[in-house]
């Protein structure tokens, strides 16, 4: 059998792994434009805060693709796929055979058009390893950095610069930051505490033109900038696989085994769809313990394994300057939320489930929260009184705890 | 393998797994000069609550939420055992965010995460949680 992964990120290594777990023999090759080891692409922000290395960043041990008879193609880019004579065709000329082929292609950074951008020399994306070294080798004290974009990627960026250059201000067209993960009150908490380390933001805000090192504002405000960093939005990478027929929506579409409309080709990570199960809608689930866990299952199941992934949600770990935030699930249902100093508590529930929540501050033993969206958790099986106050696993019932602590099988 | 299982019905509340552990955990050949006086951060948790109490650690899950979770690769599963590498853990806490038993916690600065590991090098065999617990509330075993 020869598998063929196009990308070399966390659906990758999913893959790999979720292969590996079934055929031990079986031909693999990974192929990736980017010349790297496996990294963790989260991690390029901590690379530049300087609380991890280009070695510690290794997403698998230096050993990962031999331990695993991968063969890595990396530094070279697929120009396109024939799926009928069922071969990948690289830019420099080279042909791959492939039986089952993934596609973990991932996202790309998307830059809306904007009057004069032509003009500003220094300009970056953020999502790359290659993004974060020309960045870096930028950054001098005396920088003035203009973030667009106050997402997880834009404000993790200014997290990771703050401390080595001299200003960093941030814009964003919506009016307020993180508003994929955060609610109004939660949003205005951790903008505060970003704020206070120094960060200037303007919200509700775009760039209406750039002249050379000037961004004149749609409200009239002109800001001077060193170095411009877009982190507007990313796009999820699916030009390969719509080439070849594959049904693509924001995503390429997968099932509940990560495979495409397509024999034989599946595709999991940030290029794809998940059923997001809190909505019940297809969506793109951009974060890496997704990327690992689709990738896993498409590995199982392209190897002739039994592997489903029907647990998917949205669901985020992240912190800014020590403020921790960890929020899961979607927040459409009935609300409880407490609010002590920074600590912030929203819970969302709806047709006796948990849907979603937001913890910023005291986030300790999230988990349990998850796994009641995760596994659909009828909340009048548990006391939820009880585990509102805090997440602990004497909410559940005896019986229940026997399985989950002490070994019993479940009685279900 | 062996793990971790509790019986909450032997449970006293005492506490004495939390010191176990965090002695086991210290470094220290000392108990005293290991405990006294300062906060404990053990990897074992009691929870309770009217005449009800357990201990809570790591399940050393067959398939691991956290391991597949990780988002740097510091935790990797070691013949069944779960650990972290606290050279490359940056305390984003995504373990914390899909740990079903919120058995991970932050270390004592917070800025790498905590858990048990089963702590077996001993002369015992087994860890110092169950070595320790007067009432075998916690015991190591195959099931």
């Amino acid at each position: 059998m020869n598998y063929v992964i196009i990308g070399n990120s966390a659906a990758a290594v999913g893959c790999i792994e979720g292969i590996r777990s079934v055929d031990p023999d079986g031909a693999i090759t990974v192929i990736s434009k980017e010349p790297y080891h496996v990294y963790s692409r989260p991690l390029i922000s901590y690379l530049i805060y300087g609380k991890t290395d280009e070695q510690r960043m290794k997403y698998r041990p230096d050993s990962f693709y031999e331990d695993n008879g991968v063969k890595a193609m990396l530094g070279v880019a697929v120009e396109k796929v024939d799926y009928t004579k069922r071969r990948v065709l690289l830019e420099n000329g080279e042909q791959v055979p492939f039986d089952k082929l993934l596609f973990a292609t991932g996202s790309a950074p998307f830059v809306p058009p904007m009057a004069g951008l032509d003009e500003v020399k220094k300009k970056f994306s953020f999502m790359k390893l290659d993004d974060a070294k020309v960045l870096q080798s930028e950054l001098n004290p005396e920088s003035r950095v203009l973030i667009l974009g106050a997402g997880l990627i834009g404000l993790k960026c200014a997290e990771g610069i703050l401390r080595k250059v001299k200003k960093v201000t941030v814009v964003d067209l919506a009016p307020r930051i993180l508003p994929s993960i955060l609610d109004e009150e939660g949003s205005e908490i951790v903008r505060k505490h970003i704020e206070e380390q120094g960060v200037q933001f303007y919200l509700a805000n775009s760039v209406a033109q750039f002249h050379k090192n000037t961004a004149c504002l749609k409200d009239g405000t002109e800001l001077e900038f060193d170095l411009l960093v877009l982190a507007v939005g990313v796009r999820p990478e699916t030009k390969l696989a719509a080439g070849i027929g594959c049904k693509v929506n924001r995503g390429i579409l997968t099932d509940a085994h990560c495979a495409t409309n397509l024999p034989d080709v599946y595709a999991a990570g940030d290029c794809s769809e998940s059923l997001d199960i809190t909505v019940n809608q297809q969506r793109v689930l951009a974060l890496l313990p997704n990327a690992y866990m689709q990738g896993e299952t498409a590995g199982i199941t392209m190897a002739g394994g039994e592997k489903s992934y029907n647990k998917a949600i949205p669901m985020n770990a992240v912190g800014f300057f020590g403020l921790h935030i960890v929020t899961a699930g979607s927040y459409d249902g009935e609300a409880y939320v407490v609010k002590e100093g920074s600590n912030y508590k929203k819970m969302v529930s709806k047709d006796n489930l948990l849907k979603g929540y937001i913890l910023i501050g005291d986030v300790a033993r999230a988990g349990i929260y998850t796994s009641l969206i995760r596994e659909r958790t009828p909340l009048d099986s548990i006391d939820y009184e009880l585990i509102k106050e805090k997440p602990q696993l004497m909410a559940f019932t005896a019986a229940e705890r026997a399985v989950k602590l002490g070994g019993a099988r479940n009685e279900n | 393998m062996k793990r971790i299982y509790v019986n909450e019905k032997w449970c006293l509340g005492c506490h004495l797994c939390e010191y176990y552990c965090a002695f086991a955990n210290s470094g220290s050949d000392d108990m005293v000069k290991a405990l006294k006086d300062i906060r404990i951060h053990p990897r074992i948790r009691i929870e309770e609550k009217q005449g009800i109490s357990f201990a809570v650690s790591c399940r050393h899950c067959a398939e691991p939420l956290c391991v597949k979770s990780c988002i740097t690769g510091a935790l990797r599963a070691d013949n069944g055992v779960i650990a972290v590498d606290k050279n490359k853990c940056v305390g984003c806490y995504t373990c914390i965010m899909i740990c079903p038993y919120g058995a991970i916690m932050p270390g004592v600065d917070g800025s790498v995460v905590q858990k048990c590991e089963l702590c077996t090098n001993n002369a015992f065999g087994e860890p110092a949680c169950v070595q320790g617990c007067p009432n075998r509330a916690i015991v190591f075993e195959e099931r």
